[in-house]
């Protein structure tokens, strides 16, 4: 049986320390997952035995849904640590709570946490298996390969494809390792946003636009709409909702343009209608966002399959 | 690495398909099996056999397994191997299934592509055809249709080499 190069890693943190093999191989492996989809017995019995756990410190329903389903098509055995009616809010560390996590022998731990850092601080404290499922501003690496993989679908060749991202790029971690992978796929890259939530030390590849006219005239093949975070707008940096959609929001008119260029429309859910997206987007033929959601599934399979945990004493 | 023997010339390939798909069209009288190749070469063998009886049988449906992750040793790999593409083109319930294989060893391949095969459908029997038997099984699975039985020792290595996979043809034996 034919082995691959690409090494089994213990956790997967961040796009950056990806290599280009890594992605790659990760993109190829959830194909096969997808698959399985299709099947009468959707299940495989990869990680029978194994113990999956979820930890979000910051609710998330889709993606600790997402996560759950893909581990449980790898039968493995899948437990959510409730955080808020936890230990924690009682003040334990989260080293404590790693020291309890590792005594009951976990094989993966799936977190999400309010602040950079702390996946990979975990990381260094367990032999489980770390998977970051989103961290402060820093990564969301799962997110990041199932828009590549969305995008590969509709695109098997990516170098020279243009990707527009559009929103709150300054506190998205969406937006640094979606566009981090793709620009490992070779893709340009470029974003649109107010001035106040568009990074000023961005990496040199990324072209920034400040209105919409501009931004198609740069001719996107992708356009990546990002979630409006309400909950994250104690500051402001805009002015009010109908103000945004006015201004950066895909209108029914910059809709129109969108569907008649053929562009394909990207967003990592939940959509708020009527904000970043108009409501006729989403049953465009072309919105990829229903098609991420499944993916996520298939890439997040792939990514248990891919990790291995550090050795018992 | 030991002293390498040639078991089959790419002749010898070629007598050993029509053999197994004459030993298949006789067994299966007017029923029209549906053939399942285990990847790689496993896949290859069922082409070929598939090819074999194109005459007789032009429609034969053919389908193929990775067994990848259903094997048994994957805690003990040191990457999780290269997946391809399960596919079974057609209805497996009711359906008589054989398996091809290009060596048959421990029987544990057979075992994870018989539970593969399972999760698709309830087929009306499988059963398991292969280029070459090696012996030394370590679960009571035996093959139907064999090419070429050869005796061997657990350190040894039977390559099965196809021009579609390889770079050269034949089947060859590794003394360990």
């Amino acid at each position: 049986m034919a082995e691959t190069d690409i090494k089994s890693r213990k956790d997967l943190l961040d796009v950056e320390s990806l290599s280009i093999g890594e992605i790659e191989y990760l993109l190829k492996t959830a194909g096969p997952f997808k698959e399985l989809f299709r099947r009468s017995v959707k299940k495989v019995p990869t990680l029978r035995g194994k113990t999956v756990l979820t930890l979000f410190y910051e609710p998330s329903t889709r993606t600790r849904t997402s996560f759950e389903v893909a581990a449980n098509r790898l039968s493995a055995d899948v437990t959510n640590f409730a955080v808020s009616t936890s230990a924690v809010v009682k003040g334990e560390s989260i080293l404590d709570t790693i020291e309890t996590l590792q005594a009951m022998r976990t094989d993966y731990i799936v977190i999400r946490h309010a602040a950079s850092g702390v996946p990979a601080l975990i990381a260094k404290h367990t032999k489980a298996s770390v998977l970051n499922a989103g961290d402060g501003y820093h990564a969301h690496p799962t997110q990041a390969l199932l828009d590549a993989f969305t995008v590969r679908e509709v695109f098997p060749q990516t170098e020279k494809k243009k990707i527009l991202i559009v929103g709150d790029i300054l506190h998205s971690r969406v937006a640094r390792s979606t566009s981090t992978i793709m620009r490992k796929l070779g893709m340009d890259v470029s974003v649109l946003g107010p001035g106040s939530l568009v990074p000023k030390g961005r990496p040199d590849y990324m072209n920034a636009f400040w209105n919409w006219e501009d931004a198609l005239a740069w001719k996107p093949d992708v356009v990546y709409l990002l979630r409006v975070q309400m909950e994250r707008q104690e500051q402001q940096f805009f002015p009010s909702l109908a103000e945004y959609h006015r201004v950066y929001g895909l209108t029914s008119e910059r809709f129109k343009q969108v569907e008649g260029e053929g562009i394909y429309l990207m967003h990592p859910g939940p959509v708020n209608r009527g904000v970043e997206i108009v409501d006729e987007a989403m049953t465009y033929e072309r919105c990829l966002i229903n098609q991420q959601v499944e993916n996520g599934i298939a890439t997040r399979m792939a990514a248990l399959y891919w990790l291995k945990p550090g050795e018992d004493d | 690495m030991g002293s390498e023997r040639t078991l089959l010339s790419g002749e010898g390939i070629t007598e050993k398909v029509n053999e197994l798909a004459a030993q298949i069209r006789k067994n299966c009288g007017n029923e029209v099996p549906a053939f399942v190749g285990v990847y790689t070469r496993g896949v290859t063998l069922a082409k070929r056999v598939k090819q074999a009886l194109q005459d007789e049988w032009p429609e034969i449906a053919l389908g193929t397994l990775d067994v990848s992750l259903y094997r048994d040793d994957l805690d003990a790999l040191e990457s999780a191997p290269k997946l391809e593409s399960s596919d079974i083109p057609f209805g497996v319930d009711g359906t008589r299934v054989i398996l091809f294989d290009e060596v048959m060893y421990t029987g544990r391949t057979t075992r994870a592509a018989l539970d593969v095969l399972m999760d698709y459908g309830r087929p009306s029997r499988v059963e398991l055809a292969v280029l070459v038997d090696r012996g030394n099984r370590e679960l009571p699975l035996q093959p139907d249709y064999v090419g070429l039985k050869v005796d061997t020792e657990a350190g040894d290595y039977v390559a099965v080499r196809f021009a579609e996979d390889d770079d050269r043809e034949g089947v060859f034996l590794n003394y360990g």
